[in-house]
């Protein structure tokens, strides 16, 4: 059996949903051991959210200096583990911070990487989805462990009637890992909605919106979208960086993703051009965006949005 | 202060992409300055300018580094125009195709051997986007890696710069001794436009030429630990309904959502 470890995503209080999404493509592989590491007293609670997930066990390293060194700390940590465990491949969700993991334990433990897979074989080997969608591609690694970060969202994860059994183990960080000093961070502002790389549905604003985005919001309320926002958006301040969808923001493979007010400039279209159903909505009958529109309607977001709601509110009643 | 800037040439984000036998065609494709790099461009010159103001000579100094084929040279020349003062390029048939790690390996030699204090990067090259080679690089070289910087202060009495990191996990402050390996999003300035003075100064400007041999390095340090099975091109999409907004289009939108149960 494959020994697979998994990197758990987590902001200090929860776990991120990739975690249960990442302990399937593992268990697909062989075993699923989970790896949390956690600020000291944080790593049990944390563990409990895994229950009903696929992992056999858990691995809880409680260690400040990983945040108060970053990048490099973490990738001791990790090392570390891989080694003591013998594991044979780690699973990272794809993110700034978990791409530029994997990337120093490639080089670290002289190991292949993959990165942004959205699928994954029980032999390791991966589909990626590349140049915005267009070209699809398979790929295998070929060191004695595989080091490969996976889309959130990439399969619906299995749920498992057992929990996993937790285990504490201690790590050291050596100088040459500590060499940036972290002095205060900020959690990314979180509203009551779901996260745009977890949710099924997005609902995102571009220049069009002019700065209000009640419309959109109010549209994401009434179906459980999470909110995106295009790059003039958020340059121009009238929403989070956090929230932008595209080459320098976030990638979405949601089940739907409206386009409220986007030209559907390329850099735009590299983040939201492998979502399942995409619906437009734009003044422009030529913008670009409905090139890739399922459905797209050429009209004002200010009246299209509030009639879509009302409908739908009707006919759900 | 000496600062080195890993620029790469890419195809151009708007031109259509071609795949032959597991690897992007880049010869059927026009190729630019990935324009990631430029913001790391911008950023270091911005850095640079007020420290020489008034010198002779340029005491802080820019370098562009590039792996890639020879026509990469446009790229360098790009950034020279923008300010940088030189360019290293390097170029070698062993180098076709090479993944991150490789890549990473060969401008971390090409730094090692020219004596800097920072490396600055871009966070993605838009061709391969894997936003790894500058957290790579940091590791190969044992530097301090202050990466997709919002913000960055370089305090060069202290050896000390002071970035804000920001992703998508927030905003984290951090700082760091020299040398460091900094990585800018698009955020962080808006990169200027060449004059015709500085494309006229660029076309003087020296850019090296380095094969791996002449940076110590063997076909056999380079790594292939990946290997692509399979790549297709994924069907188009089929073309959708668009309809004119004349009073019920919201309503319906309602009516497709609704059916296609999306909602
Ligand atoms: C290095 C780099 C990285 C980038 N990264 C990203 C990225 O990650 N994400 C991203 O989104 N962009 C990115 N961009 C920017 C990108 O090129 C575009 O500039 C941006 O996506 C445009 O945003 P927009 O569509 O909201 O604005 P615009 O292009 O100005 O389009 C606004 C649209 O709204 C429509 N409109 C106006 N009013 C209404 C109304 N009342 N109702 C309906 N429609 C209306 C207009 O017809 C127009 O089509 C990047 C650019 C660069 C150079
Ligand atoms: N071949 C290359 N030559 C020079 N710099 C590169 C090269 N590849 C990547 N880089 C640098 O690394 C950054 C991130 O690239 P990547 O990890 O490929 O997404 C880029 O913005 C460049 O600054």
């Amino acid at each position: 059996m494959t020994k697979n470890l998994v990197l758990i995503d987590h902001d200090g209080n929860k776990v991120a949903k990739s975690a249960a999404e990442l302990a399937t493509f593992a268990k697909r592989a062989g075993n699923a051991i989970g790896l949390l590491l956690a600020n000291s007293g944080s790593g049990d609670s944390l563990a409990a959210q895994l229950n009903g997930t696929e992992f056999e066990r858990v691995l809880i390293v409680e260690n400040d200096e990983i945040n108060r060194h970053g990048i490099a700390a973490a990738t001791a940590a990790i090392a570390q583990i891989i080694e003591k465990e013998g594991a044979e491949s780690i699973f990272i969700a794809s993110s700034a911070r978990g791409k530029e993991i994997a990337g120093r334990l490639a080089v670290r433990l002289k190991s292949g990487i993959i990165t942004d897979a959205v699928d994954v074989a029980s032999d390791l080997s991966t589909t990626q989805s590349v140049f915005g969608g267009s070209f699809s591609v398979k790929a295998k690694l070929k060191t004695p462990l595989s080091i490969i970060t996976v889309r959130p969202s990439s399969i619906e994860p299995v749920i498992s009637t057992s929990n996993p059994t937790i285990e504490k183990v201690t790590v050291a960080i050596d100088a040459k890992d500590k060499l940036v000093e972290i002095s205060a961070s900020q959690p990314p502002v979180k509203g009551g909605r779901p996260d745009l790389t977890e949710a099924k549905i997005v609902i995102s604003g571009g220049r069009g919106t002019n700065g209000n985005f009640a419309e959109v919001e109010a549209f994401a309320d009434l179906v459980g979208g999470a909110v995106g926002a295009s790059r003039a958006a958020t340059d121009a301040g009238w929403y989070p960086h956090t929230h932008q969808v595209g080459q320098t923001g976030k990638t979405v493979s949601p089940q739907l993703y409206v386009a409220c007010g986007i030209s559907g400039a390329i850099q735009h279209r590299a983040g939201m051009q492998t979502s399942k159903t995409i619906v437009a909505i734009n003044k422009d009958p030529e913008a670009p965006i409905f090139d890739l529109a399922d459905f797209g309607v050429v009209g004002d977001l200010f009246a299209v949005l509030p009639q879509a709601r009302e409908a739908i509110k009707s006919k759900r009643s | 202060m000496k600062i080195a800037i890993c620029v790469k040439q890419v195809p151009d984000s708007w031109a259509e992409k071609k795949m032959v036998s597991g690897r992007l065609d880049r010869e059927s494709v026009d190729a630019v300055l990935n324009d990631l790099d430029e913001y790391a461009i911008e950023e270091a010159l911005r850095i640079v300018e007020p420290l020489n103001e008034g010198k002779e000579t340029a005491e802080h100094t820019i370098t562009l580094i590039s792996m890639g084929p020879e026509r990469a040279t446009e790229a360098i020349r790009k950034g020279l125009s923008m300010g940088a003062d030189s360019g290293i390029l390097v170029t070698d048939v062993a180098l076709q195709g090479s993944d991150a790690v490789s890549t990473a390996k060969v401008l971390a030699k090409t730094i090692e051997s020219g004596g800097f204090d920072l490396v600055f990067c871009g966070t993605e090259s838009t061709d391969a986007r894997m936003s790894v080679v500058p957290a790579m690089l940091a590791e190969i070289l044992g530097w301090a890696q202050l990466t997709f910087a919002g913000s960055v202060k370089v305090d060069i009495s202290a050896n000390q710069v002071e970035i804000a990191r920001m992703t998508d996990s927030g905003v984290e402050n951090m700082s760091a001794k020299f040398p460091c390996v900094v990585s800018v999003i698009e955020k962080i300035n808006e990169p200027r436009y060449p004059s015709f003075k500085g494309i006229m100064a660029a076309k003087k400007k020296p850019i090296e030429n380095k094969t791996l041999g002449d940076l110590g390095l063997a076909s056999s340090d380079l790594s292939a630990w990946s290997e692509v099975v399979d790549s297709q091109p994924r069907p188009p999409r089929e073309k959708g309904l668009k309809l004119e907004d004349s009073g019920e289009g919201g309503a319906k939108l309602a009516d497709y959502l609704l059916e296609k149960r999306l909602v």
